[in-house]
């Protein structure tokens, strides 16, 4: 990270006559005269004209204004923001896989069609399902797709009544928006004080209205949903399936899986638990695990291995339908495998112990100074409602802006909407006690700070490359292109 | 012995341990059901070396044929600059989440706005979003999108041309969202204008997704449609190839309200499905409306000119079930490939990337017709470097065929029809190879 911000955009670095591109020249006689003049492209489209080292060092450049999990320590919630292993990077590209074009014909892509069923596998042995398919492309895609295979479950059973889905008002926005593009209602389900699933208001919510019901497990405030065998059971006798966000799935690897907790559907965000990075935004990948009984109605196109041991790709009416063009994000799939491979069933027994020991580990060294609104054990992550003396005016939002200066991530802020002032905690299983115990250090010294000198924290940060954008006038005047500057 | 990635020793765990006021790890977990416990350990290989990873990865690599490849369908094997995997692997890129706190997420933050000014003028559009998942989802989204535009007109209607997977995703969609999706028939190779007039006569449609170059390859007409659809009061999609683009009449200058497709053929490498790029133009009357996120700029603290994800009143972690869509990773790091590779390639490397991959297609196209094993399909339509060949012989046999000459010929979308692609992948051996070999059918 630099302090000084790089501010050019490669627009501005462009001049007439350079260029950054090489390409062999064709033995062909022109094709693009034959077609049609009113088919073609009139206007120019005003790409930069760069030459390649320009290119080469502003993206360079560019990179440096940015933070990521190999600058320093990420503690987001919910995000998982673990170690992304160089091998799996390795592994990522291949170069007869990077090549390789996904509708080359299964016969001629064997070793591909293994990888992807060694994943799938290996993710049905740790989610305790049947079997996974891994075409969707990120959590919340995963998220959708197993809605859609609930309602595709009931429509199969003639049952076309059940229209709604129960949340928790703890989850993940996610969560409720996938339900609506499933064309689902949603119907929000209240959390007990100390943020699990309140059962007795759930019971009379469950009729034979409701498609499904989803829950992470643990839940956003990190605690274990000690209820989950007895709102499983509430679940299935009205006659709903369970489903499982798998975005905190990491600290439950080596614990407990979500089909022995009576979860039928489950997706996993392998940009979280398995490793893979999260490139800025993305491309994640969204597997979906079902329980037995529900493999038929898994998306198209699936893999399946055959009696003699080979790979087929397979789609069948029966099906929920397409869900992507694709067989998924096959290269972040490839990562997600290397990393299983690297920690085998022993280390990946060990990572869910070692990232709820992080996790409960920094709440007791900062309890003193932040609000703990739910106290008890945590599992991957935990959330505190800010700073316990709230007579300084210093907010969350100023804390995770202040962490910023001293070089760390801010955690998740203002999410769960169960508090005012919410801090979600999540360290992962990769980081060091040193790490760590700087990290309590500095989240020390920034309480006391609130109670020193406010204002400064209220002003943070003050060294990073920009401080506190204008977001109203962001949304107020959208410039969303160089042409709007 | 502990694992590389965990930086546990017993003396810190002994630490830890005492801090939160146990005895072990297992007693953290003392609230979950005993009979929810997994007692065993997961029934996956102990761990592996990383020599002993990459001899399993090389063993399955060597599972897979490497075969020149002629196959689209939508997806193209394009030539990559050294520079975008080089700048990829830049871990401040790689290893960051969503640009949640802009202080120390320009770097993302400032390549999602060039990629949103490059996408917009690639396409004709006035803006675009950061990018979603893939070409299918892409217009899936538009779909969404144009449904819910008008209570009048919740009826979206899309051509039969549309790649095969785009037409199933969209069903999918559609079915579970409650869309009414009618399919416009085909004729002759391109969407029937007369079928979309007299659907639009109907006066309930609030969208036509229509394909630009069409499942065949072929690069269709849309004259007079663009006042037609929106003179019925829906909106105007075009999915497109987005190197295509660069040569073909763009969908902003067709008149369209939105241009959504796969940007996969940007460089982005094959990797036998992804990650690839949706993405998804419009007009900026759409901008509220729009699924994803979106980048703008604004200025910060000291008056410098700083970009933050905005717009965010649409998003899922704002307005929950309200949102425009669920989405919430997208494929950013693809954004920045394929920004990576337009400000390489410039407007005269993607025409040149255009016409080479044409020449050799119109080329392979004359001459397979020439060997009498197969013909054109729809040899009045034009096109640009993808084709569909009506084959004498299987489909099936022609590709094994081929396969045996390290070739894959393209794609059967039935058993006796071929779609077949060149890009400037493509060397003038391979595609007279491809010639000599049906010669010899």
């Amino acid at each position: 990270m630099n302090n000084k911000l790089y501010d050019k955009l490669i627009f501005e670095l462009s001049r007439q006559g350079r260029r950054g591109y090489s390409l062999p020249e064709t033995a062909f006689p022109d094709a693009v005269g034959s077609i049609p003049e009113n088919l073609l492209r009139k206007s120019e489209i005003g790409l930069p004209q760069v030459d390649e080292l320009t290119v080469v060092r502003h993206y360079t450049n560019m990179s440096t204004n940015n933070f990521g999990v190999d600058t320093g320590f990420y503690p987001l919630g919910s995000c998982t923001m673990k170690y992304n292993p160089k091998i799996n990077e390795e592994m990522a590209a291949a170069p007869v896989i990077a090549a390789m074009h996904p509708d080359q014909p299964a016969r001629f892509s064997q070793g591909a069609l293994a990888i992807y069923h060694s994943l799938a596998s290996a993710l049905a042995e740790i989610g305790g399902m049947a079997e996974f398919t891994l075409n969707p492309y990120a959590g919340a895609h995963g998220e959708l797709t197993g809605l859609m295979l609930a309602r595709a479950y009931h429509d199969s059973r003639g049952d076309k009544k059940r229209t709604k889905v129960i949340i928790p008002d703890s989850a993940h926005g996610t969560n409720p928006a996938s339900a609506a593009v499933a064309g689902l209602k949603v119907v929000p389900v209240k959390s007990l004080p100390d943020g699990t699933v309140d059962v007795e208001a759930l019971a009379p919510l469950l009729d034979d209205t409701v498609a499904a019901m989803m829950m992470t497990n643990p839940n956003t405030l990190g605690i274990f949903e000690r209820q989950i065998p007895q709102i499983a059971k509430m679940v299935h006798d009205a006659g709903a399936l369970l489903y499982y966000d798998g975005a905190n799935l990491n600290p439950m690897l080596g614990i407990a899986r979500p089909g022995d907790m009576g979860f039928d559907i489950m997706h996993i965000n392998l940009h979280k638990t398995f490793s893979t990075p999260h490139g800025g935004g993305g491309p994640g990948s969204g597997p979906v695990g079902v329980r037995a009984g529900l493999e038929h109605l898994l998306p198209n196109p699936r893999v399946v291995k055959k009696d003699d041991g080979t790979y087929d790709i397979v789609s069948s009416p029966d099906s929920m339908g397409r869900v992507s063009s694709t067989l998924g994000n096959f290269a972040v799939q490839m990562r997600a495998l290397s990393y299983i491979l690297s920690l085998g069933s022993d280390g990946l027994m060990e990572a869910g112990g070692l990232a709820t020991l992080n996790a409960n580990y920094i709440k007791e060294s900062l309890r003193d100074l932040y609000d703990l609104p739910v106290d008890t054990v945590c599992k991957h992550e935990f959330v505190f409602d800010g700073l316990k003396d709230k007579s300084t005016g210093v907010t969350t939002l100023n804390v995770a802006k202040r962490l910023l200066d001293y070089g760390f991530h801010a955690p998740t802020i203002y999410f769960p909407l169960l508090f005012h002032e919410s801090l979600m905690i999540e360290p992962t299983e990769t980081e060091s006690l040193d790490t760590i115990d700087s990290f309590i250090a500095v989240m020390r010294d920034i309480a006391h700070e609130a109670a020193a000198d406010p204002e400064m924290v209220k002003t943070a940060p003050h060294t990073t490359p920009v401080r506190r954008p204008d977001d109203t006038e962001a949304a107020l005047h959208p410039r969303l292109t160089f042409d709007e500057l | 012995m502990s694992h590389r990635y965990f930086p546990h020793t017993d003396e810190d765990k002994r630490i830890m341990l005492e801090k939160c006021g146990v005895g072990s790890i297992e007693a953290l977990f003392a609230d979950i059901p005993a009979e929810l416990r997994l007692r065993r350990p997961y029934a996956l290989g102990k761990q592996m070396s990383e020599v002993e990873v990459r001899d399993f990865f090389s063993r399955l690599s060597a599972r897979c044929t490497p075969l020149a490849c002629f196959a689209g369908n939508g997806h193209y094997d394009r030539y990559t600059p050294s520079v975008v995997t080089s700048m990829l692997s830049r871990s401040e890129f790689l290893t960051s989440y969503t640009p949640y706190q802009p202080e120390i997420s320009q770097g993302t933050l400032q390549y999602i706005f060039e990629y949103q000014t490059m996408m917009a003028r690639l396409t004709g559009m006035e803006i675009s979003n950061a990018s979603l998942y893939d070409g299918a989802t892409a217009t899936a989204e538009a779909m969404i999108l144009a449904s819910g535009n008008s209570r009048k007109r919740p009826r979206v209607a899309y051509s039969s041309t549309l790649c095969d997977a785009v037409v199933e995703t969209l069903r999918t969609y559609a079915r579970y969202h409650g869309i009414d999706i009618v399919a416009i028939p085909e004729d002759g190779g391109v969407t029937s204008v007369e079928a979309l007039q007299s659907l639009l006569a109907d006066g309930n449609i609030g969208g036509v997704i229509l394909p630009q170059p069409n499942k065949y390859g072929i690069i269709e007409d849309f004259t007079g449609l663009s006042d037609a659809i929106h003179a019925a009061g829906a909106l105007f999609i075009i999915n497109s190839v987005a190197i295509d683009l660069a040569t073909l009449r763009s969908p902003g200058e067709w008149g369209a309200d939105i241009a959504v497709g796969d940007a996969q053929s940007l460089g982005i490498p094959l990797s036998f499905g992804g990650p690839y790029l949706g993405y998804m133009a419009a007009g900026k009357s759409l901008m509220r409306k729009l699924p994803g996120r979106i980048v703008g700029a604004t200025v910060d603290a000291s008056g410098q000119r700083t970009f933050v994800l905005t717009l965010q009143a649409r998003e899922q972690h704002i307005r929950r079930e309200k949102a425009t869509s669920n989405i919430c990773s997208n494929q950013g790091l693809m954004a920045l490939f394929v920004t990576i590779y337009m400000s390489l390639m410039g407007d005269e490397g993607l025409r040149k990337v255009n016409s080479i991959s044409a020449a050799g297609a119109h080329y392979l196209a004359r001459e397979l017709e020439l060997t009498g094993k197969m013909r054109l399909s729809f040899p009045d339509r034009p096109f640009l470097n993808e084709f569909e060949m009506t084959t004498s012989i299987p489909a099936e046999r022609i590709i094994d065929a081929l396969a045996a000459k390290d070739i894959l010929a393209g794609v059967a979308t039935a058993p006796d029809r071929l779609l077949v692609a060149v890009t400037e992948m493509r060397t003038a051996d391979e595609i007279n190879r491809y010639i000599s070999t049906v010669k010899a059918l």
